[in-house]
């Protein structure tokens, strides 16, 4: 079903490019959504995610039974008709506590997410932006960032300042920023040569209005790419934080403290130990497709 | 290329510097004072706890504790550890050190002679089975977290078979799981940076040379291919030094592995802090360290790298 958005983009696209990408906003996202729509793994990422979402949004409803109350007569019980996917050590129901662990999962995901993009934007763009010895300053910063093994550092901070789902979004959004920074300085330091830099210059705009009208809407393409790549990393952070506990605390449902249980109880009750890990690699996957999915309409220079 | 080793150089010692400072600073948000964290729940006199306040420098402004700290860090003095009272840090750095750097070089070892072959032959046959298999296998890597893998083969291998034992460093068997995992993780990496760089030079001028004068297309690829693809992803092994140091933390974690992964996270759970300070900043400086040889390894075999 093509929409007459869809229809009229290539016609209204070609004279408006030259306009700056803001102007040609709509025509562009037609086109990208329809260079997205032709990688079919992304697509399937993306409505596993779509699916997420919702069943995050209406756990109570979805899920079968309580994700925290627990029934010491089922304790680890298999896997049964009405518990589909058994019941842990203390009983509770394995099947709801997964998805009411979406909801920490895809919080913790998008959160630190958003932080550390905005992070890395605003460093990234300063850097690139004035260069000289902001640029060095900030440059070597962002090396220092990076020369911590992540997890040793959100490790570090998650037991100093006292595990929690807060200090956990907080801690993973101000680790992880580096990666934009530098994508975002290097478009940056070239952007700012182009004429309509010099244009918007010359009638007298400010650095600010430069940065936030002329600059950044042309390197949103690779953030959102960067940003839809590296939630399924945070998800794999938070779940091994949470996995060493030093994640969200018990009895939150996070996915990575249910498997700290199944190694805790794997001679016993083994299955306990599968089905987040299944969840977990299978929300992992379906943001990394999306993101190569992503980076292919709206990033054509990084392609494979 | 003096300038460039000396520039590079430079920029690392400020690099290691920042991070000193970042981790100074993080242990100063932990709760507590200073010597109550130096101290632990051991029991001391009031001698002993002035004798660390003199050496540390805790009677002073903040900017001095650091700088008496450093100056104890550059002599390799890390303090002692709280809970193993008395123990020189530096004395269980080394103790765990050589179990996690034989555990890690023998899983990058396999990574790379099974993964780099296997990258250059899909790139090679593109678009054939093998390729569709080989970047599967990469994708699910990337994806499947190490902790949840390292016990799916704890329950197969451990549990179900009995073939092998599920944790601890015994013998050869001990090593098995362990390295599986960690190589796993890195073969993903390192198949599809081989397939990307095989791709890259295969697409070159001189390999349509190369065929144009009637080279033989295994010969094309043994000759000049394999060989201009090699280098980038063998210097690129450097930058992911981070990340196989991330995942040793989890590895030895899951397996009771008694190396520096697990000597962090079991003082980290005991608030064991001088233990964690020491390496949070030795590992960051080991990344410095193997990114700065990284880089000038590459721009002693790509002279462009210099100018730049």
């Amino acid at each position: 079903m093509a929409t007459a958005q869809e229809q009229m983009a290539p016609a209204a696209a070609a004279p408006l490019a030259r306009m700056g990408a803001v102007a040609t906003a709509s025509g562009e996202r037609g086109r990208a959504w329809r260079r997205f729509k032709r990688y079919r793994p992304g697509l399937i990422g993306l409505a596993f995610i779509g699916l997420l979402v919702l069943v995050a949004t209406l756990a109570p409803l979805v899920a079968p039974h309580s994700p925290t109350q627990a029934q010491s007569r089922l304790r680890g019980d298999a896997p049964s008709a009405e518990f589909l996917l058994g019941n842990d050590s203390i009983g509770r129901d394995v099947l709801s506590r997964l998805i009411f662990g979406t909801r920490i999962a895809l919080l913790v995901g998008v959160g630190a997410t958003a932080i550390a993009a905005t992070i890395g934007v605003v460093i990234g763009a300063t850097a690139g932006y004035f260069g000289g010895r902001v640029d060095a300053v900030l440059s070597r910063i962002v090396d220092a960032l990076m020369a911590f093994p992540t997890l040793a550092l959100l490790i570090t901070l998650a037991a100093v300042l006292g595990p929690s789902l807060p200090t956990v979004v907080l801690v993973i959004g101000t680790t992880v920023w580096a990666a934009y920074a530098r994508v975002v300085r290097a478009d940056v330091l070239s952007l700012r040569q182009r004429d309509y830099v010099l244009a918007a210059r010359a009638i007298g705009a400010g650095d600010g209005r430069i940065i936030a009208r002329h600059v950044l809407p042309n390197v949103l393409g690779p953030i959102i790419v960067l940003a839809s790549l590296a939630v399924g990393n945070i998800i794999i952070l938070e779940s091994a934080l949470s996995f060493l506990g030093l994640g969200v605390q018990p009895p939150a449902p996070s996915w990575g403290g249910m498997l700290a249980d199944g190694r805790a109880y794997i001679r016993n009750y083994p299955h306990m130990a599968i089905a987040p890990g299944v969840l977990i690699s299978l929300t992992v996957l379906a943001f990394n497709l999306l993101g190569d999915g992503l980076r292919d309409a709206l990033d054509p220079r990084q392609r494979e | 290329m003096l300038r460039y080793v000396l520039l590079r150089l430079l920029q690392g010692l400020v690099v290691v510097f920042i991070v000193s400072v970042a981790t100074f600073g993080i242990m100063q948000l932990a709760p507590g004072s200073p010597v109550d964290i130096m101290v632990g729940e051991a029991q001391v006199t009031d001698a002993q706890i002035e004798a660390i306040k003199r050496k540390w420098g805790l009677d002073r402004p903040v900017h001095e504790q650091y700088l008496t700290w450093l100056g104890n860090v550059v002599r390799l003095d890390f303090g002692q550890s709280v809970i193993r009272t008395g123990v020189p840090v530096g004395e269980m750095l080394l103790e765990a050190a050589p179990m996690t750097i034989r555990l890690n070089l023998l899983a990058l070892a396999i990574a790379a002679a099974v993964a780099i072959p296997l990258g250059i032959a899909a790139a090679v046959r593109r678009y054939s089975l093998l390729d569709y298999f080989s970047m599967l296998t990469a994708t699910l890597g990337v994806a499947l977290p190490n902790y949840w893998v390292g016990l799916m083969l704890i329950i197969l291998f451990s549990l179900v078979l009995g073939w092998l034992p599920p944790y601890g460093a015994e013998g050869w068997r001990g090593y098995v799981l362990p390295v599986a995992v960690l190589a796993f993780g890195e073969m993903a990496v390192l198949a599809r940076m081989a397939r990307g760089a095989t791709a890259e030079v295969l697409g070159q001028e001189f390999v349509t040379v190369a065929r144009a004068k009637g080279l033989r297309e295994g010969r094309v690829v043994s000759r000049h291919v394999v060989r201009n693809a090699l280098l980038p992803v063998v210097t690129l092994l450097g930058y992911r030094l981070a990340f196989v140091l991330s995942g040793t933390i989890v590895v030895e974690t899951i397996f009771a592995w008694p190396g520096i992964g697990r000597l962090f996270i079991d003082s980290v759970y005991r608030l064991d802090y001088q233990v964690v300070q020491a390496i949070v900043l030795l590992l960051s400086t080991i990344v410095v360290l193997g990114n700065i040889l990284t880089d000038l390894a590459y721009a002693y075999i790509d002279p462009r790298i210099r100018v730049s």
